[in-house]
């Protein structure tokens, strides 16, 4: 297990930064620290705002209010070009006069470093990346996962402080994907240098990072580990969007007692007022199916299919189409029962509004 | 495929119809005589005109140049703008290109001449007098506002295909705003510059009419000579064919000597 980063280790700090105005605000108050080292990823669904976060951290976007901090120092107003900040982009962006080589050296041309300077960094950067005998082919002469290579060479060659990276898997097949994963996971811990990475792929950002932080419409509704998002969520979103869960309307009657489906049940979570409505969220792996019939929640299957490890089957009970994983299959039109242990019934606040 | 093939069937008919054949047809008066003999005296005489075309080459070249000047920072704001603003304001650009051609040059000569616009406007706050009509920058200026349009539409469509993106990139990679332009921007527009360069420099050496109408009789350019082979008093088509196939030929080796600049590593590189 990872220690936690000590709260002075901070590079990257989000203050109230906001997008938008009031009818239409793309980013809502955002507040957010990024620590040194870390692998951070930005997760949500299209349009919530993550990578124009990203673009704020990069300095292509400027915030309407609010303030960005680099190493404690304000920094919202200050130039790309001025940042120890640098990019992988979503396209790759490289430059398609110049090939690998000249795209690499680009950034270090600029900040005038000596030739001999250049042609070992970028020497070195072909060696991470594993494209050294590519250094004299044209871009358009690359394949995807190449010119991902080069983009991420190209960026890291100015030992930047933070890397950002704006889905930049996205266009890879699937094959290719989880080897860059790895390969970036490799590459930041091996330079120890912080990445913000941006992906709408859950799984992705579950393999790869030490904190998640989860967005949706402008806002975050999560920060916390791999293992706190997916185990913990705090809200129905969050558990919605990290894998599948039934999401199921409630009232908490008192502390440890909620009601669902005509029910009442013993669960773990407490703090609410009396009927007061909640969100009910069991993830599928969690709902034991047995022939006993006498349970308080008994359902008839509905479909089933195959998914390798484990059976998907839909179960109407109660009104609600439950969602279920089992190593067991049953027959579909088949009577069961559902048994929920109580530390699995996940309670949450329902949204205002 | 050779149903595609019967299809461009008819423009390959007018390319041999109205191309090559008259090509052939310059190339035999070139080389005869009235009399229908064979001679040289025809192509060796246009060394006589050797101080007209060098002197039309020069302004050809002026003028490309110029417009190159004007078109290129135009043709970027444009492109820079907002997809349909940028249009729009191209389309307003392009506007005078639908009147006709001879109206066009004589509003120069109207704005440039003794008592034109340009000297009365001049007038009113000083007391001497620009004398520029009937000199060779009265037919650059001329030339200029024919051809412009030829280089911003050339500049604007490569320049409007270069992803912002790439801008970002070398910002990213710590280029400032003259660093972004001389090593992004630049190199990525080299190919509608020299497209631009083409379609400017190639007519404007073969201009006529403007020379004469805002250049008066002392600065022919060698479109006129041919002009006035044909439909002047001269009159000889012989010697006329000549010197268009001299031209052409000049023509043919500047463009290539350009494309030989501009191709080493540009072709076909932009996304």
């Amino acid at each position: 297990m990872r220690l936690k980063p000590l709260k002075s280790d901070v590079i990257i700090k989000l203050s109230e930064i906001c997008v938008g105005f009031d009818d239409e605000k793309i980013l809502n108050n955002i507040n957010l620290d990024i620590y040194n080292k870390s692998f951070a990823t930005l997760l949500g669904p299209s349009g919530c705002g993550k990578t124009t976060t990203l673009r704020i951290i990069g300095g292509f976007e400027k915030p309407t209010s609010g303030h960005l901090y680099f190493e404690g120092v304000n920094i919202t107003n200050l130039p790309p070009y001025k940042r120890n900040v640098n990019t992988v982009f979503q396209k790759y962006a490289l430059f398609p006069h110049l090939n690998v080589y000249e795209n690499i050296a680009f950034g270090l041309k600029i900040k005038k470093f000596s030739k001999k300077e250049i042609s070992l960094k970028v020497g070195e950067m072909l060696e991470l990346v594993n494209l050294v005998p590519f250094d004299k082919r044209s871009i358009d002469r690359l394949s995807g996962g190449q010119q991902q290579r080069v983009a991420i060479a190209r960026a890291l060659v100015n030992s930047p402080k933070v890397l950002l990276l704006d889905e930049p898997l996205g266009a890879l097949d699937l094959k290719l994907r989880k080897d860059m994963q790895a390969e970036l996971k490799r590459i930041q811990q091996s330079l120890e240098i912080t990445f913000i990475y941006v992906t709408h792929d859950q799984e992705e950002a579950l393999t790869m990072s030490d904190i998640v932080i989860v967005m949706n419409q402008g806002e975050i509704q999560q920060i916390g580990t791999p293992l706190d998002i997916y185990n913990e969520p705090e809200n129905a979103f969050v558990a919605d969007f990290i894998g599948e869960s039934n999401i199921i309307d409630g009232t908490m009657k008192e502390d440890f007692l909620v009601n669902f489906l005509g029910n009442n049940f013993v669960c773990v979570d407490g703090g609410f007022s009396p009927d007061e409505p909640v969100d009910v969220v069991i993830r599928p792996e969690d709902v034991k199916v047995l022939d006993d019939t006498t349970m308080k929640l008994t359902g008839i299957v509905k479909s089933i299919i195959f998914k390798g490890v484990h059976y998907e089957m839909v179960v109407d009970s109660c009104g609600y189409s439950w969602l279920i994983h089992s190593t067991v299959p049953q027959e579909p039109g088949k009577m069961i029962g559902l048994e929920i242990a109580p530390n699995d019934i996940h309670i949450m606040r329902k949204k205002e509004g | 495929m050779n149903k595609l093939k019967v299809l461009s069937l008819p423009y390959m008919m007018w390319v041999c119809l109205f191309t090559v054949v008259p090509l052939i047809i310059v190339l035999f008066f070139a080389l005869t005589t009235e009399n229908g003999e064979l001679t040289i005296m025809n192509v060796s005489g246009v060394g006589r005109y050797f101080s007209v075309i060098i002197k039309s080459i020069l302004i050809a070249g002026v003028v490309t140049l110029a417009s190159l000047l004007v078109a290129y920072p135009f043709s970027y704001i444009l492109s820079q703008m907002e997809f349909k603003t940028g249009n729009f304001i191209l389309f307003i650009s392009l506007l005078p290109m639908w009147v006709n051609f001879l109206l066009r040059a004589y509003a120069w000569v109207t704005i440039l001449e003794k008592n034109g616009l340009l000297n009365r406007v001049l007038g009113f706050f000083f007391s001497w007098k620009l004398d520029i009509i009937n000199t060779k920058m009265a037919v650059a200026i001329g030339m200029v506002y024919n051809y412009l349009p030829f280089m911003v539409l050339a500049l604007f469509s490569t320049m409007r295909k270069i992803n912002i993106g790439m801008i970002e990139a070398a910002q990213d990679l710590g280029a400032s705003g003259f660093g972004v332009f001389r090593k992004v921007i630049l190199p990525l527009s080299m190919p509608g510059v020299i497209s631009g360069v083409n379609m400017v420099f190639v007519p404007a050496v073969s201009t006529f009419i403007i020379s004469r109408m805002l250049g008066g009789g002392s600065n022919m350019l060698i479109g006129d000579l041919i002009d006035m082979q044909f439909l002047g008093n001269i009159y000889n088509p012989h010697v006329g064919a000549a010197i268009s196939l001299v031209l052409m030929i000049l023509i043919l080796l500047c463009m290539s000597l350009m494309n030989q600049f501009g191709s080493e590593d540009m072709e076909g590189k932009l996304i």
